[in-house]
């Protein structure tokens, strides 16, 4: 038997041991309790240290509200930081270990922090790394240097670097009711809603269902009301209507009423469960939510309340009824109202000495009295806490007479020797998700509480001690009435199931803090102490948002569940106002920490979707090296052995011109543009002309945006009188399918047209170079491909080895080169025939790099170029911009801004000290290595040139045009790349165009 | 936050796009009248409450919609076609009709 473990009692299942180790020292617990209980059993009072100053720290409560008992949780190489112990359900060969020591927990060096409190005070860090103003570490990184172990000092757990191998999951789920919080209130409200017929879901974050029926020792419907809580989930669980949900924490209420929630759903066992995820993230969408989520205990403000041993007395009263041990064996109690002495009596029937109860309060009432005469404790009413003795665990605490109307201490200290010592400070419902949903909190003096507005529509609905109702019996009628109403129905007169309780008076004495010489905590994950805020408030901040923020006061992950009230109220005191005018801090999702392995779930690794194009297989066989371009894979160069990238397309992009290549362009955006308004729209949409454009002819066309900025560039195709295939950059694609649907849709419903997007029903091949045409001849059937039928921008149907093809006779590489697009499943078929055709021609395949150095020699622009700063004039394309008839940005394009005269314009650089050149390296007049200054503008894209046989580049440069012929330089500094080049025009080979009319 | 599509129902956001303030006036095609030009372009109202905007089920239809929705709450109080009465049914009966 452990030492603290009591004969009887609990929900444990003491017949089932379970083994795990702490610290490396091995423990045993019973199944159905957590580490926090299993630790308290065997005599552990030392969980943790502090954040700040080391301070050893025990448990302070029993739920997930634990600032305190923080542990690591390793299994196998991952480990999890920062999970309270008192929601780590044990399990055979669970392995925890405590934080933030060094380098035990029982001996921790950095505990000489508590020495230095005055220095590590509030605001601490903003005034420590300002670093020296003054002296010979002025200006150096000496600080931060030192900031390196502060911050080493400071903290909570540390993250695992190991993959999390665990799997995790997401689900969505609606329903018409969502109860959160499954006490005596969300368990009627359950019910109620699912007699009505609605789909209910009930949430509970602790693995039992019944809230604080399963420790209030209180009988319900004449049978414990554990038992009773216990039947009443059974129930629900049979119905097809409600789904129940353990160990599932709704942390995040959001717009639409819809509310994120974790499942923890293995995390408990050993090992899970065929196919179980670890976590499950649930997005729920309810048409009304009962917010049933209860109280929170706070604690009293009094020097040395963080020592271990010093508990919440619901907590107290949790472990002995729930887990059968007793945190103590002689316990004290400290408390502002009523429920402490509840937690007395139980405490008292599982066996320990009860050995005073300290009262704020001067007077009690006789049923208080009564309990106390029970529990066979002493009553020092009038009195309080004013110091804790011990070390690592408490031996004893101080008392002293205590005026509550002017928190004045007199008389003689009085030590009492106890083990435990229990602390009430009244009852904080959790509002949290109703805040988060936007209710504002209102002060209610009487129960010393911010308490939510009554909802004035069915969004949420609340009950139980969520509303300030406190005792069960309000809690099972508020449940029912809630559950009623959020499923719609209304509310009729029912017998409710009895409730036999302690009496007690839910008005707490408005004392939250004893002010007396020591360290009293405020917020204990964070070390913040009452003399911090009360420093804060001297040093100007006012305000409660600031003071949080340079205090820290409720950041830590606890975030500030237990510390937020007593924090308002001394914050409200210092200032000298009530606390309803200082006011709260609105809570924010999450309302516990969640794993992020929930949040990503199946989403993890490369998210994007991998666009192939369909000759993607052939490329990868035949030796080319893929390159991502957007979602697409496109092959970067098909390298021979040895042979550097720049050699390779060199290679390739020099055989284009002497002979013939071949590109897969299957990535170019296309879109179906038909019906009988289709060329007026393309009139609307280009900058040029296309109702004037012959069937069976392509033009190439240019997008302006409705400011007059270029968009997008490409050929469209006329296949019939109101059948056109429009081509787009690759990048574009998407982007042009909207613009044309929004104009269509919004601006111009009247015209008849459809625009679908074809992009992936059609496999494109460009086949360029001087022997191009001799190729297709010997491939193609069923049209001829010589100058008369298929001249310049001229569009043939034919076949090739069997399959249809449409070719296009246009040019990007500037040589004479078709376009033939098949359908995508014959794409590999016809490459194929394409390739062996190619073959006594000398054909080569060629990638992106080839692609780019020929557009580059003929100076066409891309996305590097149109990147929505330049204009059409910008890019030489004005010829382009029709003065017959409006277009989109035409109105917009001719602002001064966008034809002043020093606007960067399209030029081509060519390197005159023979060196390659780079993308965003800039263009300046004078060379000043030293002090780079007075760009001219940058280069957009380089590659060497092997029809020039130089470096070359597109630049946009300042007066770009007027610039042609003048010398300038390169000025990289980021690659130490400086030298001369000339400005010429873009058009770097063959301007006139003679090889592509040829 | 949902936003009822006329076609397809009730739909989460991320399956629309936004695609800007719909209270955007286009002046006519050919207009120079640069103001309006420069108002339908760059002005846009900043309401604190109701706000006209244009969003494409871009996800779903693809078809755009007017929704009014409360820039403070999110609530949506109205969506409709951005087509207006081009889309309706009666519209293209009538105009089959021989």
């Amino acid at each position: 038997m452990s030492p603290r473990r009591s004969e009887a009692g609990g929900r444990i299942d003491r017949l089932r041991t379970i083994r795990f180790t702490f610290d490396g020292a091995p423990y045993t617990g019973h199944a159905g309790e957590t580490l926090a209980s299993a630790l308290l059993a065997n005599g552990v009072t030392l969980f943790g240290r502090s954040f700040k100053y080391h301070r050893p720290r025990g448990v302070l409560t029993a739920g997930v509200e634990e600032p305190n008992a923080l542990v690591t949780v390793l299994r196998g190489e991952v480990r999890e930081p920062n999970i309270p112990a008192t929601m780590v359900e044990i399990y055979d060969g669970l392995t925890a270990i405590s934080q933030n020591r060094f380098p035990s927990l029982a001996w921790d060096v950095s505990a000489v922090n508590q020495l230095g409190g005055k220095f590590l005070s509030a605001g601490f860090y903003y005034k420590t790394f300002m670093g020296p103003v003054i002296g010979p570490l002025k200006g150096t990184r000496f600080w931060m240097f030192c900031e390196h172990f502060i911050r080493r000092a400071a903290g909570l757990g540390k993250a695992g670097t190991a993959p999390d191998t665990a799997r995790y999951e997401r689900m969505n789920a609606f329903c018409d009711v969502l109860v959160v919080g499954s006490g005596p209130a969300g368990l009627m409200a359950a019910r109620a809603a699912a007699d009505q017929g609605a789909r209910v879901i009930l949430a509970e974050l602790e693995p039992h269902f019944g809230g604080s029926a399963n420790w209030s020792g209180e009988t319900i419907d004449g049978m414990p009301a554990a038992e009773w809580a216990a039947r009443a989930a059974g129930q629900l669980e049979g119905r097809d209507n409600v789904r129940l949900l353990p160990r599932t924490t709704v942390w995040g209420y959001y717009d639409g009423n819809t509310l994120a929630a974790i499942e923890r759903v293995t995390d408990h066992k050993e090992t899970p469960g065929k196919g179980e995820p670890r976590h499950r993230y649930w997005t729920i969408r309810a048409k009304s939510v009962v917010l049933a989520t209860g109280s929170l205990e706070r604690p009293l403000v009094f020097p040395g309340n963080d020592r271990p041993g010093v508990m919440l007395a619901h907590a107290a009263e949790r472990y002995a009824n729930e887990y059968g041990v007793l945190p103590g064996d002689r316990i004290g109690l400290f408390t502002n109202n009523d429920s402490a002495y509840r937690a007395a009596l139980a405490l008292k029937k599982a066996g320990a000495v009860v050995v005073a109860i300290v009262d704020v309060r001067p007077e009690l009432s006789s049923e208080m009295r009564k309990l106390a005469g029970e529990a066979e404790a002493e009553i020092l009413s009038g009195h309080a806490v004013i110091a804790t003795e011990g070390g690592k665990a408490l031996s004893g605490f101080k008392v002293q007479r205590f005026d509550m109307v002017n928190g004045a201490l007199s008389g003689d200290a009085r030590s009492i020797h106890a083990d435990c010592l229990l602390m009430s400070g009244g009852w904080s419902p959790t509002i949290h998700l109703a805040s988060q949903a936007g209710a504002k909190a209102e002060w209610n003096e009487a129960l010393q509480v911010f308490l939510p507005p009554k909802p004035t529509t069915r969004q949420w609905i609340g009950a139980g001690a969520f509303t300030g109702s406190f005792s069960t019996a309000e809690a099972i009628a508020e449940g029912r009435a809630a559950g009623l109403s959020a499923a719609g129905a209304t509310a009729t007169p029912a017998a409710l199931p009895a409730i036999d309780a302690r009496p007690g008076d839910p008005d707490p004495a408005p004392v939250f803090e004893i002010k007396a010489e020591g360290k009293s905590f405020v917020d204990f994950q964070h070390d913040v102490t009452a003399d911090d805020v009360r420093l804060a408030h001297r040093e100007g901040f006012v305000s409660v948002e600031h003071l949080k923020r340079y205090t820290t006061l409720g950041m830590a992950t606890d975030q500030g569940k237990s510390s937020n009230i007593p924090g308002l109220a001394i914050m409200a005191e210092a200032l000298g106002k009530p606390i309803p005018q200082v006011g709260t801090t609105r809570f924010r999702p999450p309302f516990s920490a969640v794993s992020i392995g929930s949040l990503a779930a199946e989403r993890f690794g490369d998210l994007k979707p991998e666009r192939l194009t369909p000759m993607h297989d052939w490329h990868v066989a035949n030796g080319a090296t893929m390159y991502s371009a957007g979602l697409w894979y496109r092959p970067m160069i098909y390298g021979h052995p040895g042979e550097t990238i720049e050699q390779a397309y060199v290679r390739e992009a020099r055989a284009t011109r002497e002979s013939a290549g071949i590109v897969d362009v299957s990535t170019l955006g296309k879109i179906a543009v038909q019906g009988p308004d289709a060329a007026e729209f393309l009139d609307r949409v280009y900058t040029n002309m296309f109702s004037t454009l012959a069937v069976g002819k392509a033009r190439y066309g240019l997008m302006l945006r409705e400011d007059g900025l270029a968009f997008d560039d490409g050929t469209t195709w006329r296949l019939g009188e109101q059948d056109f295939l429009m081509t787009t950059t690759t990048a574009n694609a998407g982007k042009v399918m909207q613009h044309l649907e929004y104009f269509l849709d919004v601006i111009w419903p009247e015209l008849k047209v459809h625009v679908t997007s074809v992009t992936d029903q059609w496999a494109g091949a460009a086949i360029g170079g001087p022997k191009a045409r001799q190729i297709l001849a010997a491939c193609v059937s069923g049209t001829a491909v010589d100058n008369a039928a298929l001249p310049f921008m001229g569009i043939v149907h034919g076949e090739i080895a069997g399959a249809p093809v449409m070719i296009c006779r246009l040019s990007f590489s500037g040589e004479m080169a078709f376009e033939v697009y098949s359908g995508a499943g014959y794409g590999t078929h016809v490459w194929e025939a394409l390739i062996e055709a190619g073959k006594p021609f000398g054909l080569v395949t060629y990638g992106l790099e080839a692609l780019g150095t020929m557009r580059i020699e003929k100076g066409h622009v891309t996305g590097a170029e149109i990147d929505g700063r330049t204009t059409a004039r910008d890019l030489h394309l004005d010829w382009m911009l029709s003065k017959k008839k409006p277009f989109i940005g035409s109105a917009m394009m001719d602002r001064e801004g966008l034809i002043a005269p020093d606007r960067l314009e399209l030029v081509g650089i060519v390197a005159l000290d023979n060196q390659p050149l780079n993308g965003g390296a800039h263009i300046v007049e004078e060379l000043d290595e030293a002090n780079p200054h007075g760009s001219l503008g940058h280069i957009t894209a380089c590659c060497y040139s092997p029809a020039l046989g130089k470096y070359i580049a597109l630049a946009l440069v300042k007066g770009g045009k007027a610039r042609r012929g003048s010398r300038a330089y390169v000025s990289d500094p980021l690659r130490n790349r400086f030298g001369p080049v000339e400005i010429v025009s873009n058009h770097f080979f063959d301007p006139d165009g003679s090889r592509m009319h040829g | 936050m949902l936003i009822t599509c006329p076609y397809c129902g009730p739909r989460d956001v991320i399956e629309f796009t936004y695609q800007g303030d719909g209270n955007r006036q286009r002046p006519q095609p050919a207009s120079q009248n640069l103001d309006a030009w420069n108002a339908y372009v760059y002005d846009r109202l900043n309401p604190a409450g109701d706000h006209n905007e244009i969003w494409q089920h871009s996800g779903g239809c693809r078809a755009h919609l007017r929704v009014v929705r409360n820039t403070l709450t999110h609530e949506i109080s109205s969506t409709a076609f951005a087509r207006g009465d081009h889309n309706s049914v009666a519209r293209h009966r009538a105009e089959d009709k021989p």
